[in-house]
């Protein structure tokens, strides 16, 4: 019997026999926290006895939750976090204003490889599997255990693969499938299970949109999502990882839980309504919704494809006078790339509102909250009640595509709407 | 042996229900307590008595990885959880912090809101004195019962450690 990309992976990562449901510790490659779960883990890590960390080469800190600080509170946690850093050497601890959110940089920068076991106290965590490395989110003891010992208890998780054939339409892209996918399994479809998505589909996209992919796999409640590297992955990764990195692959007798196959040639742009991100539609199935908010960043949807779209669409057009269009590239380095190609100026002559890198609005937690009643379109990944901010205020998640129609027209509408006019 | 009144709650409870992201700003489980289930269940603190039994349908704990939740949960004086089943990250948070829970299909189907419970965490059995029924949870797996008793996961760590 095969063995899948998970499984090999741990098995290079421990000396115990891996097989599916065993649990196994593993070692790790790298093992990060951001200004919201660091000082939890800082505080178990010193209660652990630990004085070092197992590796600060393995280790990255990233202040994105509440940064720049939104309040004082918020501040203390941030200091706490960059005193840590600085006392125990750690390199890859990324200063406001040289780094931005996590999941956006740290593959940005090299840090995440194919073949790696990576935990992150985050839930997004899952992101990097786009790259074919385990990657998975974890709470903050679990990951003060990681930095005091290096390695990590890990049940091996039993693998959904997901297929992908035909080709997208116009405007569709990673998001949607990513929604279409949760609307079709729900929000707990592949709860403890890796998620292996693969296809002619997979296969034409771009990384940005394999990220966003990736990035939603928690949303269904897997422990991670991953990818196959390929001619993409290795092209992506020139100049770009700080380390040798391995490729493993699925065996084509390898065992999977479940296989999902689909043919995506007809996906319309999809939506999911308040208060899941399980609750997909069509976009065209959507009667009108006005909108008070739009915002287009975050881990799932704040790399530079997604600007370049929504550039594409708000070109020479402006944003409806009921909505305010908040826009936040993902990192320092998105942003000036979107700067020289001409995306910041186009979003400003909208109307739209170009903020520093943070994950602030899509916790509710700045740049962006919404008040009792409003309704938002967001490319962010979660739509739970209260989740940007009153406990009646509703988002509704969608592409940039979509989400950046939606700010010209006013409602909720597929992105051809503008277009044609 | 734990006894409380039990909490109903349905499926998919996610994490910002739980503890809303805007107070994730402190790590004190007392300030964090005050706003547990704040979205659904205003002043859950105040309304509960200490060693009452939140008791949920499936994937109990969904979305983010803010530990957080747990500790809010154990800081409002909650002794368990029960759930036909739970999202795995919070899974991990509720062992790793000692918050007993308890994984078991049948038995939220049987308790209703306020219901008096008796839970038998070493034998994983679930007692609804108010209807006479009684419910058998799923086993930890042994790993998972070594972080347990060793007290949690600080502990366990502490110990390999070679701490006290």
């Amino acid at each position: 019997m095969g063995k899948t990309i998970v499984e090999k992976i741990f098995q290079a990562h421990t000396s115990e026999k891996v097989k599916p449901d065993k649990i196994v510790e593993a070692r790790v490659d790298l093992a990060f926290a951001n200004d919201i779960t660091a000082p939890l883990a800082i505080e178990d890590f010193k209660k652990m006895g630990a004085k070092r960390l197992f590796d600060p080469e393995k280790v990255a800190l990233i202040p994105d939750h509440f940064t720049p600080n939104k309040d004082i509170k918020s501040a203390e946690q941030a200091k706490l976090m960059k005193e840590f850093a600085r006392e125990q050497g750690v390199k890859h601890y990324f200063e406001v204003g040289r780094g931005g959110i996590e999941h956006v940089l740290l593959h940005e920068e090299g840090l995440t490889l194919p073949g790696d076991i990576i935990i992150g106290a985050d839930s997004h965590s899952c992101t990097y599997g786009a790259l074919g490395c385990f990657s998975t989110g974890v709470g903050s003891t679990d990951l003060a255990a990681a930095w005091a010992l290096g390695k990590l208890w890990f049940k091996i998780p039993r693998t959904i693969k997901l297929i992908y054939n035909g080709k997208l339409k116009k405007w569709v892209g990673g998001k949607d499938i990513i929604l279409f996918t949760i609307g079709q399994i729900g929000v707990d479809g592949a709860r403890y299970r890796a998620m292996e998505f693969s296809g002619e589909i997979i296969r034409d996209l771009p990384m940005d949109d394999r990220f966003t992919i990736c990035n939603m796999a928690i949303e269904a409640g897997g422990k991670c999502g991953i990818i196959e590297p390929d001619d993409k992955t290795v092209e992506y990764l020139e100049g770009r990882a700080k380390r040798k990195y391995k490729i493993f692959k699925s065996d084509p007798d390898a065992e999977y839980e479940k296989v999902y196959e689909w043919n995506l040639s007809d996906l319309e742009p999809q939506v999911a309504l308040p208060h899941s991100p399980a609750n997909v539609k069509s976009v065209g199935e959507i009667s009108r919704v006005k909108i008070d908010q739009v915002v287009i960043g975050s881990c799932t949807n704040g790399r530079l494809r997604d600007l370049a779209i929504a550039a594409e669409i708000l070109k020479d057009k402006k944003v409806h006078p009921d909505v305010r269009l908040i826009i936040i590239p993902g990192t320092q380095k998105v942003y000036m790339e979107a700067l020289k190609s001409g995306y910041i100026e186009i979003f400003i002559e909208s109307g739209a509102v170009v903020s520093t890198p943070t994950c602030g609005p899509c916790l509710g937690g700045h740049m962006g909250v919404l008040a009792k009643g409003e309704v938002c379109v967001s490319t962010t990944n979660r739509n739970f009640i209260g989740r940007m901010g009153h406990k009646e205020s509703k988002v509704y998640l969608a592409s940039p595509a979509v989400a950046a129609a939606s700010a010209i027209a006013g409602e909720i509408v597929h992105p051809e709407e503008v277009m044609k006019s | 042996m734990i006894k409380g009144k039990a909490w109903k709650f349905g499926d998919n409870i996610d994490t910002d229900i739980i503890i809303p992201a805007i107070y994730l700003n402190t790590t004190d489980p007392k300030e964090l307590a005050k706003h547990c289930f704040e979205p659904i269940y205003p002043n859950f603190e105040s309304n509960i008595r200490k060693g009452d039994i939140v008791v949920a349908g499936k994937n109990f704990g969904c979305g983010s990885s803010r530990q957080h939740a747990p500790i809010a949960i154990k800081a409002c004086g909650i002794s368990c959880v029960i759930a036909s089943s739970f999202a795995r990250i919070f899974f991990r948070n509720s062992i790793n912090i000692g918050l007993p829970i308890l994984e078991c299909e049948e038995a939220p189907k049987g308790i209703e809101n306020g219901d008096e419970l008796e839970v038998d965490l070493e034998k994983g059995i679930i007692r609804n004195l108010t209807k006479g029924t009684e419910f058998r949870a799923e086993p930890l797996p042994e790993f998972v019962l070594e972080i347990v008793s060793a007290g949690g996961l600080v502990n366990y760590v502490r110990k390999k450690l070679g701490g006290d």
